[in-house]
């Protein structure tokens, strides 16, 4: 086993570990710091990966603005929760959706997805980098779907910014 | 191997002896610059001019009581303030502070590393440092520290966004994130001849993200006590102190690297004088830049800091993004 190999297997069952964290905390902001921490651990893997540029972006997105928000949301309602356990009955559909990834993602390990995209870092070098060969396919050969996930995001932020200004006026 | 290993050893020590120096005199030098701002001396007994001061300092807090707040949530209590000094500290590592030397026969660059998203990493480590004050405000378990962990969170995303932003015309210019390869391309002129808006964009979201004034909100000591560090005593509040100071010099590092030509000499005729000289300099005046600002400007109100920077600063930052791009169609690059 190569040292990347070592690595690559290091952090990712420390990323398994912190999700696990992350389910099974009771406290709402302990659970955002495992997930800090998770994302870290993922970020970990991907560079491992020769992915350097999906790394920062996972660290500086995921790791800080969106835990942050969380973060933020959880300061907001009541610090006091040590008592309140999940009543509701949700982890049913949780599990069945839990199930359907899993078995997604033994098709794509089983299948031989893996093997058509194992030299990926190869061909990046080739290109340039990582962030270039990125840049580079994502405005030339998959611009379509980038311009509707644009569009998509464009449409929850002017959503949401409707359903709180509603909520102002009134 | 071995040898690259010890290299990279003494860079990391050299850089990191280097910051703690600029966190301590920083400390001195806030105290000087504002008593000289309101025509008084600043502290003058510890040495002379009060140049000891620091150590005093240092001394002083060590020794104080280590109070822990008895309804805190003392992980988070004690974690806080070492993600403080985290960032920066992290950050160190891919700011180049000069152009490549050659010493017994071996060529060793003047950066600890130099990877190909470096501009991404420093953005991607700064965002951490807000979960300093957003766990220290949340863990103290009390209302003054939660409010100002609060406004900490609400300013540090709106502000990491536009910081982001005005970096991106920088990035557009030169066609990489590698900051080695950004100073590079200021050798004849700097970047801020370029992007001056991007200059002073940057400028004021990474006052907004160290939380000083004018953007102080998160500490604002008039309304919230001392904000996140209100129960904070002792060598944990020197933390959070340390972790704002080596915050300041990292950020003006890279105003120096991205903007000010880094190590490059201003005028050709002084080119004499080593790179990591004019860094210093270069770092040095943008430090008291910081430290002007605190005492030039009255503090923002929460919503006057919200509408400056959704409202002003990101359209303005967008605006220079969609400018470069068009100059840069229109006359094939700068």
């Amino acid at each position: 086993m190569s040292w990347s190999q070592l690595f690559f297997y290091v952090f990712a069952v420390l990323a398994v570990i912190m999700s696990l964290m992350v389910v099974t905390r009771r406290k709402a902001i302990h659970s955002a710091i495992f997930l800090i921490l998770a994302f870290i651990c993922f970020a970990a893997t991907y560079i491992v990966m020769n992915a350097e540029l999906l790394a920062a972006i996972q660290v500086l997105v995921y790791a800080g603005g969106v835990v942050g928000l969380i973060i933020f949301v959880i300061m907001l309602v009541k610090a006091e929760e040590d008592e309140v356990r999940q009543t509701h009955g949700q982890w049913i559909i949780a599990a069945f959706i839990a199930l359907i990834l899993v078995v997604e993602v033994a098709f794509v390990f089983l299948g031989n997805l893996v093997q058509r995209t194992g030299n990926l870092a190869g061909k990046m070098a080739q290109a340039g980098g990582n962030t270039e060969a990125v840049g580079l396919v994502l405005y030339t050969k998959y611009l379509f779907p980038f311009e509707v996930a644009s569009v998509l995001l464009l449409a929850a932020m002017i959503g949401a910014i409707v359903l709180a200004k509603y909520k102002l006026e009134r | 191997m071995i040898v690259a290993i010890i290299v990279v050893a003494v860079k990391l020590l050299i850089l990191f002896a280097v910051l703690m120096l600029f966190v301590a005199y920083g400390t001195l030098a806030e105290r000087k610059v504002s008593g000289h701002i309101q025509d008084r001396l600043g502290p003058y007994h510890c040495g002379p001019h009060g140049l000891l001061q620091p150590l005093a300092d240092g001394l002083k807090l060590f020794f104080k009581e280590d109070i822990v707040a008895a309804e805190s949530d003392k992980i988070l209590y004690y974690l806080a303030p070492m993600i403080a000094i985290v960032p920066a500290i992290l950050a160190i590592g891919v700011i180049p502070f000069g152009e490549s030397i050659t010493l017994f026969g071996r060529k060793i660059d003047l950066v600890v590393t130099d990877i190909n998203v470096a501009l991404l990493y420093l953005l991607a480590v700064s965002s951490f440092s807000v979960y300093a004050i957003v766990f220290g405000g949340w863990s103290s378990n009390s209302k003054y520290p939660l409010l100002g962990g609060l406004r900490s969170a609400a300013q540090f995303i709106s502000y990491e966004l536009i910081l982001g932003l005005s970096i991106m015309g920088v990035i557009m210019v030169v066609g990489s994130f590698s900051l080695v390869d950004i100073v590079h391309y200021q050798k004849s002129m700097w970047m801020v001849v370029y992007q001056p808006l991007a200059f002073i964009i940057y400028m004021i979201a990474a006052t907004a993200e160290l939380n000083r004034l004018p953007f102080d909100l998160p500490e604002a000591e008039s309304e919230l006590v001392g904000g996140y560090h209100t129960e904070y005593s002792s060598m944990k509040f020197a933390m959070f102190f340390l972790g704002e100071y080596a915050n300041m010099t990292v950020t003006s590092a890279v105003a120096v690297c991205l903007f000010l030509g880094g190590w490059y000499s201003p005028v050709s005729f002084l080119s004499w004088i080593p790179g990591p000289i004019w860094f210093v300099v270069k770092l040095v005046a943008v430090f008291f830049f910081l430290l002007w600002l605190r005492w030039t400007y009255p503090r923002f109100r929460y919503d006057q800091l919200m509408v400056f920077s959704w409202k002003y600063l990101l359209p303005l930052a967008l605006v220079n993004i969609l400018a470069t791009g068009g100059v840069m169609i229109l006359f094939g690059g700068i």
